[in-house]
């Protein structure tokens, strides 16, 4: 290998599509089952305007360059994101005073259109914000994306321009000799390569450790969120935040790109880097906190609950650099909210840093931007439907019926760039029991597509890999293969 | 039968073929409209709903006088439909439903059969049923392991595909078919732990509650809910803690349980997207439409009837209801709305709801009023008055907020009607 890339969250993921242009031999290395399992997959999937980082800050370069990138990535990978613009509201002096610096910042850090109105004005451009709230902060580049579809889609270009993707790779030894760094996974695999670029999140800390450079110390921060309903998803068409504090950009009330309206984050400083487990207290304070945005904000309509892990470094900055201690690898970390935003950027200066340390560029003339998508029966008219069915029969099959799901797309989930593995991923690239009803309707039938796609026995079929399987065997008398 | 085509008229399109699907357009039939002018939609491949996957035996008690399984009593109006030659779409799932201009209702539907589908149809029968809510519904906190299944999903998963989703089982919630799976789950040789219940009282018929727990010894814990979910990849355990009066876990009895399966069985919600999509006014409480006797919604020519319109606990009820629906839509197709008057039904206390929710004078026929209670209440007596007149007087000895009441007006007394509304309340004996 020329590169392999460790982790495949949305910023390992764009670093492999931006190393498929050149001509190289590049895997991308990921322990959990299916990419976009990490931070990239929980989080409140905003490409942020950028007004929030300190002036000269490598944050405030990526978000801002990784915000004017978006448009024409996700259009090349078929992504849905929507310039929807970000609103701060502000309830007192001391806010208003805060919306003032974050202008400042804007300003110095090249946000297009920032600027403040009053709350009437506000109100006006979105009428479900609180009353009390005196003035607000607007940013029309800030915008929202499906942050997993965008690390899945990402991965899946790469994929299709030869880059090999191994799931289940966690790299638990490295070793550096004769210029070849040799990578072993846990179940001991081995992979080489040249060059290494370590995008492992949360573990990028222990991951660079053990490839000999202790100089870095991630620590998670937990954010608790609640999803509501479609019904709820127009309460407001801005992202609507509170006044940001050293624990992170407080909460926000947004729609997200599929319809439903999302609530959160907590904020809260946690030693377990696994722990996604939702609490009671957290789940009251988004409830609480979100209320105070958006009154009328019908908290009954929660269809899901979630937690992310920020992956914070103490200097409160991005992190990419050469190590400082071992050859031929790069090193990121630290890429805290806003990581998604920055992500295309971070891929670009990722492959830069690798060039300058002598990694040959040559363009490869077959490269392909552009994802062929899964079809999304639930968005498309009569005709481009009929068309579809016409084409493939099992476009005509509902399976998930809150999200209007079809076989064909689940099917196209399974073996399409990345291919699932398991319901989770499969839920992912198909919104698969998304829905209202939890998945209690299309779970067995979608599991039977999985076992019959995979060519693996139903019991074997995992929510999302490792221990997760399912069912745990046959009834008495049942028990049918499919 | 006629022909299935990309663009097709009828006079009568019925939206589900479970039984309440079933029984309207067998009514529907019945009443004067020509069976080729009807057609059910049903999205499985399979006439029946819900009713395929209850393999146990407690259904037609009340219609046939004998104790049926799911299956047999869905046969029975299947058969029924097939023999009458009522046509039937099968493996079609209906997507969207409006009305036109010219009031008739436009409903897309589409199968690998016959792709999409757009049918004009004059009267529609909605009997789509209900899902069960699911986890999220329910806000649990905890981890997002495997394991978690609401107990209709559990159902399908051991009754129709043969297989076990755990071995280990905690249940939360008493619905009946929580209950049944409970029952289900143990006879498969899997261990019920427990049995939470967030209220004071089961939300699941007492039957159930006797055969399904008490005779296999699992324990039902009432005013208890799960407050953690516990295991990475597949569940190991739960935390349930007794809640207080206003349902808050009170801390300090929290009690662990392992186990490698939750299932929720906490409440049927009808499934009304396309009722809500096609504009129609739905009962807050209820989750259903808005109808009259005749299972009329607020959109004329649009009929609901079943789970879809509120939450049965027997399906010989459904049966009768949607009897009602089809039978209703045959006469608006010849007579169109003949109603002079629409009297509003108001609960009142602690009747939580009651169907039909408008009455429609003058009446031809007695009219039944079927109510759930939001509590448990002991011996009390069901008035039914208007401006103070009492139309309707019976006593119960026990209501119970798991069991559809329900009591019959007389055609007379509601003819002497003119005005104002009519009101169920309960009074104390
Ligand atoms: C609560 C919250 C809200 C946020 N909101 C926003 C927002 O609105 N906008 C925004 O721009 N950003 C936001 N962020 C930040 C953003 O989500 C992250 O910066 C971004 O997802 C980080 O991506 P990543 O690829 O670096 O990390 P990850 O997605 O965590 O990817 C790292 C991958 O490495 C894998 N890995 C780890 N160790 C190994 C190993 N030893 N071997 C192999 N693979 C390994 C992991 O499994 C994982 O898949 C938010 C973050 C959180 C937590
Ligand atoms: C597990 C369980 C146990 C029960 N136990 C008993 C019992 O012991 N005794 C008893 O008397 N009753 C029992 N019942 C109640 C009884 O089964 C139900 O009340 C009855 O099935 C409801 O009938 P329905 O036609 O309204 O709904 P369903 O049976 O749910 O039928 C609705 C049909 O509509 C179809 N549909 C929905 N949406 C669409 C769409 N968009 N396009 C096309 N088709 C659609 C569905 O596929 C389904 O077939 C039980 C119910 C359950 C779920």
């Amino acid at each position: 290998m020329d590169v392999a890339v460790i982790g495949a969250g949305v910023v390992g993921a764009l670093i492999a599509r931006e190393l498929s242009r050149y001509e190289l031999d590049v895997c991308l290395l990921e322990k959990a089952d299916d990419v976009a399992m990490g931070t990239s997959k929980a989080n409140s999937a905003i490409i942020h305007a950028g007004f929030d980082c300190q002036p000269g800050s490598v944050m405030a370069k990526m978000n801002v360059r990784g915000n004017a990138m978006m448009d024409q990535l996700t259009r090349e990978l078929s992504v849905p994101f929507k310039r929807n613009g970000s609103m701060v509201l502000a309830f007192n002096e001391e806010d208003v005073r805060t919306l003032e610096t974050l202008l400042d910042r804007g300003v110095k850090n090249g946000v297009p259109g920032v600027r403040i109105v009053s709350g009437d004005q506000a109100r006006e451009m979105e009428p479900n914000i609180s009353g009390d709230a005196v003035a607000a902060l607007v940013a029309p580049s800030g915008g929202i994306i499906c942050p997993y579809e965008l690390t899945i889609a990402a991965a899946g270009n790469a994929m299709d321009n030869g880059v090999r993707l191994h799931t289940g790779f966690e790299v638990t030894d490295a070793e550096f000799s004769d210029g070849v760094w040799t990578l072993t996974s846990a179940a001991g695999d081995r992979v080489q390569a040249n060059y290494i670029v370590n995008a492992a999140g949360l573990f990028s800390d222990q991951v660079a450790a053990l490839m000999g450079d202790d100089g870095y110390h991630v620590f998670p921060r937990r954010g608790e969120y609640l999803l509501l309903d479609r019904d709820q998803g127009k309460m407001v068409s801005h992202t609507i935040f509170q006044c940001p504090s050293a624990m992170g950009k407080g909460i926000l009330v947004t729609p997200t790109v599929d319809g439903n309206l999302l609530l959160g984050p907590t904020s809260e400083n946690r030693e377990d880097r696994e722990d996604t487990a939702t609490t009671a207290e957290g789940l009251a304070t988004v409830a609480r906190l979100a209320s105070k945005s958006v009154p009328s904000v019908n908290l009954r309509a929660v269809i899901t609950s979630f937690t992310g892990l920020r992956s914070c470094s103490s200097g409160h900055d991005f992190i990419i650099e050469p190590s400082k201690k071992r050859p031929q690898l790069v090193e990121i970390t630290g890429i805290e909210s806003p990581g998604l935003s920055s992500a295309p950027a971070i891929a670009e200066y990722a492959v830069s840093l690798l060039k300058e340390m002598g990694l040959a560029l040559h363009a490869k003339a077959d490269f392909n931007p552009i994802r062929r998508p899964i079809p999304r029966f639930r968005e498309m008219n009569i005709e481009q439907r009929r068309a579809l069915i016409e084409e493939d029969a099992r476009f005509g099959q509902i399976i998930c019926r809150c999200e209007t799901v079809t076989e064909g797309e689940i099917v196209r989930a399974l073996h399409q760039n990345p291919p699932a593995h398991d319901l989770d991923g499969v839920k992912r690239r198909t919104r698969t029991g998304m829905g209202r009803c939890n998945g209690g309707f299309c779970t067995p039938q979608a599991v039977e597509i999985i076992a019959r796609e995979l060519g693996i026995p139903i019991e074997q079929v995992t929510k999302c890999g490792g221990e997760s399987r399912l069912l745990v065997g046959k009834t008495k008398e049942g028990g049918l293969d499919a | 039968m006629r022909e299935i085509s990309a663009e097709m008229e009828r006079e009568l399109v019925i939206i589900g073929g479970g039984p309440a699907g079933l029984a309207a357009a067998i009514a529907a039939a019945e009443n004067g409209v020509a069976v080729d002018d009807i057609l059910i939609l049903e999205r499985e491949p399979e006439l029946g709903g819900i009713l395929l996957q209850c393999i146990h035996s407690g259904f037609g008690l009340h219609r046939f006088g004998e104790e049926l399984t799911g299956p047999e009593y869905a046969a029975r109006y299947a058969k029924k439909v097939v023999e009458m030659g009522i046509p039937a779409l099968l493996s079609t799932m209906v997507l969207t439903l409006h009305q036109m201009e010219d009031g008739r209702k436009e409903i897309t539907a589409v199968s690998s059969a016959h792709g999409l589908i757009r049918i004009k149809a004059r009267a529609v029968v909605l009997a789509m049923g209900c899902r069960e809510r699911g986890r999220g519904a329910l806000n649990i906190p905890g981890t997002r392991p495997a394991g978690i299944y609401t107990a209709g999903a559990a159902q399908k998963f051991v009754n129709i595909k043969g297989f076990m989703p755990g071995r280990q089982v905690v249940i939360l919630g008493s619905g009946d078919i929580g209950l049944i799976m409970a029952r289900r789950m143990t006879l498969e040789g899997a261990k019920v732990e427990v049995v939470a219940e967030l209220m004071p009282y089961s939300g699941g018929l007492s039957r159930n509650i006797q055969q399904c727990l008490r005779d296999f010894n699992i324990p039902l814990l009432l005013s208890h809910t799960i407050t953690q979910i516990h295991g990475k990849e597949r569940v190991t355990g739960v935390t349930i803690s007794q809640v207080d009066e206003k349902r808050r876990p009170i801390p300090g009895t929290e009690q662990y349980f392992d186990c490698d399966t939750v299932l929720l069985s906490c409440g049927l919600i009808p499934e009304n997207e396309l009722t809500r999509q096609a504009g129609i006014p739905l009962d807050p409480v209820t989750g259903g439409a808005v109808v009259g006797e005749n299972r009329e919604t607020e959109m004329p020519g649009v009929f609901a009837a079943g789970n879809v319109l509120h939450v049965h606990d027997l399906v010989d009820f459904v049966s009768a209801e949607a009897e009602l629906a089809g039978a209703g839509a045959a006469r608006w197709l010849a007579e169109g709305d003949s109603q002079e008057l629409k009297l509003p039904v108001h609960p009142e206390g602690v009747i939580r709801y009651v169907v039909p929710q408008t009455v429609f004078l003058p009446a031809k026929e007695d009219v039944r009023l079927f109510f759930r209670v939001g509590q448990v209440v002991e011996k009390a007596a069901v008035l039914v008055e208007n401006d103070g007149k009492v139309l309707y007087k019976g006593v119960r000895p026990k209501l119970l907020p798991g069991e559809m009441e329900s009591v019959t007006i007389k055609a007379e007394a509601l003819a002497e009607i003119e005005s104002g509304q009519l009101t169920v309340r309960l009074e104390k004996r």
